[in-house]
């Protein structure tokens, strides 16, 4: 077999390994990352499918714009946290039994982000 | 050990007194940056306790109720999972063999292929299909990216009517001006060094769609990740310079409008019978290709400029600085 | 079977499909929803354009004034795919910039708790 068809067969191959991994990345950052890996394969299958075109296109779109949005996402989430924080502090409700009892997980909103 | 003599400080003229409402002591004294039609708003404070109350309640409802039908759904999330799979293989086993070519997909691509080159100018035969044979598509796109974009502005955007209490940027605004004021160095070294040759490399894909693979989206992208690395690293004042929110309207208004003028002509030259009489000029040189290049350009500016507003939207909530 | 081996590009295309899909249907978080239609989207992409390919040619760029189809690869499919790789960010800009209001709003990313709390929120803002 030619090199350029074993080289695809691999690529194919790391290809779902990638996909699958998003799955199992234990927080939000890791799953991002994962998907950024995932957009460069995609980049140089492009390559060795013959359209320079597309690979331009997706090393700037995928591994680029598209991931950064996917962390700035996530930086503004944990912008929204902390300014959830700072209201609890003012509504009086430092008191931790009371935090406990309002909220009967502790930190229900970070089971939203890391959790799952 | 010193290779570059790098300036980085930005002279920051003056700002008057109680002009921009982004500076901390502003918004830490106290003071009302907006007047909301909503007078009758709840406090804060009822909102969080109203808040807390019903995740509390909610929380305990979903524990207790669902455990059943979360064992269905995930068992049927399976089955359907495996099945779709299984199908769509299934018919790949009957598609025609890959890599070997089969006269249904290449009977409409002998035209394009044989008189390409005659008929647009264009040596590389996509940007040709793309800008030429099949400019309505790529019209119809650039409208999705700008549409794009005025869907994050109603999304995103944040300015002195919109803000509803002193909290809800504060975190936002806090971390702005902390990455204004400590720069990393690592970050501006390496935007020193990439940022020409991202700026250069995306203006030649730019500029030579016709001629080398390239053309209008890869340019455009390119250049748009270059502006997302100089704000990144510098601070959103070296760009406000280039891009503000009038700028970033008059590139999408022109180019857009440029667009659909050019391809319009069609209608009139088609429907009458008329030649085109627009120059194609010698395959390979950079002004060949009739109206590929000034095309090329404006889906270019579009895309760049999409592209950074994203970023910048997603940042701190506005295009080109803020109030 | 030995057509499927032979199809391996589509084939995976196929198999990314469907696990960009499942990845929908399994997360509750919505931000990983958002990265299974991601894959999604790369996977329809690759199918289109592998279905391009032709063994043995270069890409569609003319050189040497050879211009028959013999020497070329197909340039249709690559060119759909070119504007939907832009399309694809445009739409996950829109659906992130989505998430981020949901995040204001009920302050949790699990759709179940969004689903009830929508119902339950009494605030009007």
């Amino acid at each position: 077999m030619a090199l350029t068809k074993i080289a695809e067969i691999i690529l194919l191959i790391l290809l779902v390994v990638c996909a699958v991994g998003v799955n199992f990345g234990k927080s939000l950052l890791q799953a991002v990352i994962i998907f950024m890996s995932y957009s460069s394969i995609m980049c140089i299958l492009w390559v060795l499918l013959e359209s320079p075109d597309l690979a331009i296109t997706e090393a700037a779109v995928g591994a680029g714009v598209s991931s950064v949005l996917f962390m700035l996402t996530l930086r503004r989430i944990h912008t929204e946290d902390l300014r959830m924080e700072a209201l609890q502090q003012e509504a009086g409700m430092s008191d931790p039994v009371q935090i406990a009892e309002a909220s009967q997980e502790e930190g229900s909103s970070e089971s939203g982000i890391t959790g799952e | 050990m010193k290779i570059f003599d790098l300036n980085f400080d930005v002279e920051e003229e003056p700002i008057p007194d109680g002009e921009d409402h982004d500076l901390l002591e502003n918004i830490m004294d106290g003071e009302e940056v907006h007047d909301s039609p909503r007078e009758k708003v709840k406090t804060e404070n009822e909102y969080y306790r109203n808040y807390v109350r019903s995740t509390q309640w909610v929380q305990k409802l979903i524990r207790t109720e669902n455990k059943g039908f979360n064992v269905f759904y995930f068992s049927v999330a399976v089955v359907s999972c495996v099945l779709l799979i299984g199908m769509l293989l299934f018919t790949i086993s009957y598609l025609p063999r890959y890599g070997v070519e089969n006269p249904e997909s290449t009977l409409v691509v002998k035209r394009y292929v044989e008189n390409g080159l005659q008929e647009t100018g264009a040596v590389n035969i996509i940007s040709g299909i793309i800008l030429d044979y099949r400019a309505f598509d790529t019209l119809g796109e650039s409208h999705v990216l700008f549409t794009a974009l005025m869907c994050v502005t109603v999304l995103l955007l944040r300015d002195s009517k919109n803000m509803r209490t002193q909290y809800e940027d504060f975190y936002t605004i806090r971390d702005e001006k902390y990455h204004e004021l400590y720069r990393e160095s690592i970050m501006k070294f390496v935007a020193a060094v990439l940022l020409p040759c991202l700026l250069l490399y995306g203006a030649y894909v730019l500029l030579n769609g016709q001629i080398s693979p390239g053309g209008g989206f890869s340019g455009g992208a390119v250049l748009g990740s270059g502006l997302i690395i100089c704000a990144a690293a510098f601070g959103f004042r070296s760009t406000d310079r280039v891009i503000t929110r009038k700028t970033a309207n008059l590139i999408a208004f022109f180019s857009l409008g440029f667009y659909s003028f050019a391809k319009g002509y069609v209608f009139f030259t088609g429907a009458n019978g008329l030649e085109n009489h627009i120059p194609k000029g010698t395959p390979g040189a950079i002004l060949s290709g009739g109206l590929i290049l000034p095309l090329d350009i404006a889906v270019g500016l579009v895309v760049a400029t999409t592209m950074f507003g994203f970023y910048s939207l997603f940042r701190r909530g506005s295009i080109g600085g803020n109030k | 079977m030995e057509n499927l081996i032979a199809n391996s590009t589509e084939a995976v295309a196929v198999i990314l499909f469907g696990i960009g899909f499942t990845m929908l249907l399994f997360h509750r978080n919505l931000f990983r929803k958002l990265i299974g239609l991601n894959v999604m989207d790369t996977g329809v992409f690759l199918f289109l354009a592998s279905m391009g390919y032709i063994e043995g040619r270069k890409a569609p760029i003319i050189v040497n004034g050879v211009q028959s189809t013999e020497a070329y690869i197909n340039p249709l499919p690559a060119s759909l795919v070119l504007t939907g790789i832009v399309v694809s960010v445009s739409v996950t800009a829109i659906m992130l910039s989505l998430t981020v209001r949901l995040y204001m709003r009920y302050h949790t990313l699990n759709l179940d708790e969004i689903y009830r709390m929508a119902d339950h929120l009494e605030d009007d803002r």
